[in-house]
């Protein structure tokens, strides 16, 4: 199908896309990689009135460690993040789950600001920024503010973004140097969204895991932190947080499959997961 | 910030204009406008990879670009490779090993291939099979197109090992 009427803008700075965002309303919308947003114009699930390219905005590029925190500019690609040193060596589990995410044509327009901005709750960028407690910063024609992770995932598709505001940047505190992460998913085909996903990170703690966030994708309207499952690694180890999860998440039956399947699904991964983090497997 | 806009970009090599519509995508623009039907157009939804074109020397889903984008854009489709001669050899080789049958998924398939071989220049199969996943074909079964571009990335290793040999050969005779 073809896209609906549409008019465009390519501003040149942050401060012009945040005037035409406040200008036009609700018909205006951010286009970033477009890898979500353009196929839904071309299905016709979307019918914006003004796209705002944010393509051309220097101040969304980059990524850079200071202060204890590395900052990921909103239209870094996937597939910077995949070449990005930075990445593969502070944040792991960032490097790991990029491969996952669609294939490579996709990867080199599709951005981690348009991912978190859409917030499916599949996708693999938005597990991972909950399991490293990322903030997410957000700016306005008034000012600049900062969303925990915790509070930045509000839904299906919904988010802490509110209308004529643009997610500028991830922030991400650095790991420490005994930091451990895990990442996996089971999906049909390599590259599909998953059917279940796991992001961990924790920090080595003696033999065990300590600070242990749990987060699985596939599962729920949104990113889901396994609080239960976390707790009880420390208590009595792997199977017994295979058997806490089922008090953090109850998937509902889909098109794609039940969901007693992606329950156990999520108790595979979990074991998969924790064991290879744990030296158990 | 208009429904329509001239746009000005370097398209095989030759700098074009086009006037677009804003809700136009790149690939509907390259067809109709300037006739490269190598472009092939199947979901327009970024799932079958038909469309897939080189954009600023990354492969894209020219279904999901906006023409509009390709505003100072260098852009190359099947048609430009193919001139260029820059993919010959990995032309030649789904030829010879039969990794074509209605040829509907190749255009797409070989600008994938050359950008995997690209960046590895020497990709394990299930890499291979990884970075062809994203291109839909309905009638190889894959296998040969796998085979095509595993033999090519050897091919060319081995050309570069000739011509290093060739190199390190030759100073030493202009020395004398
Ligand atoms: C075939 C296919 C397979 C895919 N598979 C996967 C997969 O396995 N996993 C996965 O995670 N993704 C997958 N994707 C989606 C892909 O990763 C997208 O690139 C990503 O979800 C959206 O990023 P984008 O930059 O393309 O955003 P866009 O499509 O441009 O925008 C998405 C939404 O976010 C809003 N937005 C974007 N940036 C900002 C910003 N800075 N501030 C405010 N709002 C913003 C837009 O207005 C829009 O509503 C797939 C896509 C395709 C076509
Ligand atoms: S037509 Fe672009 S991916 Fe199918
Ligand atoms: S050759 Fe027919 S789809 Fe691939």
């Amino acid at each position: 199908m073809k896209a609906p009427d549409v008019a465009y803008a390519r501003p040149r700075t942050l401060d012009e896309a945040l005037a035409l965002l406040a200008e036009h309303g609700e018909a205006a919308q951010p286009l970033a990689g477009g890898q979500s947003l353009v196929t839904s114009l071309n299905m016709r699930l979307a019918a914006p009135g003004l796209l705002v390219d944010l393509n051309g905005l220097p101040e969304l590029t980059g990524i850079a460690e200071a202060g204890g925190v590395i900052r990921i500019g909103a239209m870094t690609r996937h597939r910077d993040l995949a070449a990005s040193p930075l990445v593969a060596e502070r944040l792991p589990l960032i490097a790991a789950a990029v491969p996952h995410i669609a294939h490579p044509a996709i990867r080199n327009r599709g951005t981690i600001g348009g991912s978190v901005a859409l917030a499916d709750p599949a996708a693999e960028l938005p597990a991972c920024c909950l399991a490293l407690r990322a903030s997410f910063v957000i700016r306005g024609l008034t000012g600049e503010r900062r969303v925990a992770a915790d509070d930045f995932f509000l839904g299906l598709f919904e988010t802490a973004i509110g209308p004529g505001e643009i997610l500028v940047a991830i922030e991400i505190p650095v790991p420490g140097a005994d930091a451990v992460s895990g990442f996996d998913e089971l999906a049909r085909r390599h590259g599909d969204y998953a059917l279940v996903g796991l992001a961990a990170q924790g920090r080595r703690d003696g033999v065990g895991l300590g600070d242990l966030r749990l987060v699985f994708f596939g599962v729920g309207d949104r990113p889901v932190l396994a609080g239960n499952a976390a707790a009880a690694v420390a208590a009595g180890g792997v199977k017994a947080a295979q058997d806490a999860l089922a008090a953090d998440i109850d998937p509902a039956d889909d098109v794609a499959v039940r969901g007693a399947t992606r329950r156990h699904l999520a108790r595979v991964l979990l074991g998969r997961v924790l064991g290879r983090m744990t030296g158990e497997a | 910030m208009e429904n329509e806009q001239r746009i000005g970009f370097t398209l095989n090599g030759e700098r074009v204009r086009a006037r677009v519509a804003a809700r136009q995508h790149l690939g509907d623009l390259l067809r109709l406008e300037f006739g490269l039907t190598g472009v092939h157009l199947g979901c327009e939804h970024g799932v079958c990879g038909a469309c897939t074109i080189r954009v600023d020397g990354r492969a894209v889903r020219a279904c999901l670009m906006l023409a509009v984008q390709a505003d100072g854009a260098a852009v190359e489709t099947i048609e430009g490779l193919t001139e260029s001669g820059e993919i010959a050899d990995l032309q030649d080789a789904f030829h010879r090993r039969n990794a074509l049958q209605c040829g509907y998924c190749t255009p797409g398939m070989l600008v994938t291939a050359a950008e995997l071989l690209a960046e590895t220049p020497r990709p394990s199969r299930e890499a291979i099979r990884e970075a062809v996943g994203g291109n839909y074909c309905r009638c190889t079964g894959y296998h040969a197109i796998v085979d095509a571009i595993a033999a090519t990335a050897e091919t060319r290793i081995a050309a570069t090992a000739e011509a290093r040999v060739a190199a390190s050969v030759e100073p030493a005779e202009a020395g004398r």
